[in-house]
């Protein structure tokens, strides 16, 4: 039973994931697609995590599982605000 | 630990299926990083492989029966930020 | 149909990395470049998971993809955008084309003729068997620490030499690029979580995949963030403090191996009760020496009061160094 709703939890975080990689060709510009990167990707490996949690017996991976989880949210959202900063500087010098 | 009972055949086969299908959202994200017109969107790339790689390395996890392979997830992460980090903060990013 | 699953994956991940490094190599922009380079660095970790080698994957993770990255974008400050190829004849294009070929082809031939010979010598068992003695079980710091020390203590003394020679050098160049100040703020928590994981990796180096060069390596991943983070606040190093991290690791090896050497005759024997104790410390002092050395290497040249702190000393013999 676990094994069903894990595999069903996993499917779903790589439904985010792809949509976030054809978000990421698609969208127009450089701040948009920073958007489908940072939040479509963060979603994807959230339930990808649940559904490794789920899987995974031994409370303290499951622990460390969470840590990572919380640790590439704020990373990911450092890490956008960076590059669309970066985006922006380059932007202002164009015009 | 892992208990090796857990990984049925058809378990199996749903993870590697899902795993496949990460690689493949991570390819179609490294088409914009190598296509984007901006050295934003090559920044982008390490963004896609550090978020898309923990994935992978929480789903090997478990197929592959590793614990360490949550330590590299770790690692993983923090050093995608420290690369980011360093790409945006450097000087010469004109592209 | 399990096994033909991995196939594909694996080969995805092959192609994925072909596809990165030539993306890498054949770039004329050279912050492309530095870019594909540091996701490659990235796709290797998770390779090396794939193959099961943990300490690999870690180790490609921290100085592959991290320190690689931050001291290619040090490297080329200075480079102009693009690379220009410098003009060839054709006849010097045919015979490097015919060279690569040539290379590529013994290479794929080696490759083939590894995988398939089946019956060769294998030492990984020998290894597990032997671990117990050793005074850490996880195999590979065991063939690192003990069975091989004496080329983790060469390692180190190469590793020492390069920097020093990077410190002769380089001038320090200093960076102007105005930091966030949400990237300031997230050093707040990010470098000590580094610094943790650092200890961690450590520690847990004599059980599970991890060791000294992953650790260090992180130390100066979270220098480097430090240095980026605050470019203005220009790190002031005691000088006596910076030299003797540089050489601490190897002169904790040196002197446990000649301390052996009086107690067993050989040098760098360990006792199977000491050795896991001896094996700590080597480690740890080791983790300081390849942090501080990798995180000079990044910072380049002298830092800050390394010539003050020069001509002080030797005010009185007028040796000046190249300043």
């Amino acid at each position: 039973m676990t094994n069903i709703l894990a595999v069903l939890a996993i499917f779903s975080g790589l439904f985010f994931f792809l949509s976030g990689s054809i978000g990421l060709l698609r969208l127009p510009d450089i701040f948009t697609r920073l958007h489908a990167l940072a939040k479509a990707d963060n979603i994807g490996l959230a339930f990808i995590a649940l559904g490794v949690i789920m899987l995974e017996s031994d409370i303290l991976n499951n622990i460390k599982i969470v840590i990572i989880w919380l640790l590439v949210m704020a990373a990911s959202a450092i890490s956008s605000h960076l590059v669309a900063r970066h985006a922006l500087r380059e932007h202002r010098s164009d015009d | 630990m892992i208990s090796g009972s857990d990984l049925t055949p058809i378990l199996t086969i749903a993870l590697l299926v899902a795993l496949n299908l990460l690689l493949l959202s991570l390819f179609i994200g490294l088409i914009r990083a190598w296509l984007g017109p901006g050295v934003e969107d090559r920044f982008s790339a390490i963004l896609l492989v550090g978020t898309g790689g923990v994935a992978v390395l929480l789903l090997l996890a478990i197929l592959l029966q590793l614990e360490a392979l949550y330590d590299v997830a770790l690692v993983l992460a923090l050093l995608a930020v420290v690369g980011t980090v360093a790409l945006t903060q450097s000087e010469k990013s004109h592209d | 149909m399990i096994e033909l699953l991995w196939s594909v994956f694996d080969l995805s991940l092959v192609l994925l990395l072909l596809a990165l490094a030539w993306g890498t190599c054949s770039t004329r922009d050279v912050m492309r470049a530095v870019t594909l380079f540091i996701a490659m660095g990235l796709l290797l970790a998770i390779i090396w998971a794939r193959l099961k080698a943990p300490d690999l994957a870690l180790a490609e993770a921290v100085i592959g993809a991290g320190i690689s990255g931050a001291l290619f974008l040090s490297a080329i400050k200075d480079y102009p955008s693009t690379i220009t190829v410098s003009h060839r004849t054709p006849v010097l294009q045919g015979l490097i084309n015919a060279f690569t070929l040539a290379l590529v082809i013994l290479m794929s031939w080696a490759v083939w003729h590894g995988l398939n010979m089946s019956d060769g010598i294998r030492l990984s068992d020998q290894v597990v068997a032997q671990a117990p003695v050793s005074g850490v079980s996880n195999p590979v710091t065991a063939v690192l620490l003990n069975f091989r020390a004496y080329d983790t203590l060469l390692e180190l003394a190469v590793v020492l030499t390069a920097v020093l020679t990077v410190l002769t050098l380089n001038d320090r160049r200093y960076s102007h690029v105005v930091s966030s100040p949400l990237l300031q703020g997230m050093t707040h928590w990010l470098v000590p979580l580094l610094v943790v994981t650092s200890g961690y990796l450590l520690w847990v180096g004599a059980h599970a995949p991890g060791g000294a060069f992953q650790a260090g390596a992180m130390l100066a991943a979270a220098m480097i963030l430090l240095q980026l983070a605050f470019p203005s606040r220009r790190q002031q190093f005691s000088l006596y403090l910076v030299r003797f991290l540089l050489v601490i690791g190897i002169f904790t090896f040196v002197v446990v191996g000649i301390w052996m050497l009086l107690l067993n005759d050989v040098f760098l024997a360990f006792d199977p009760d000491w050795a896991g104790t001896l094996i700590l410390i080597i480690e740890t002092m080791a983790t300081l020496s390849i942090a501080t050395a990798l995180a000079l290497a990044y910072l380049g040249g002298r830092p800050m009061g390394w010539e003050e702190g020069a001509r002080n000393n030797s005010a009185s013999t007028e040796n000046e160094g190249a300043g």
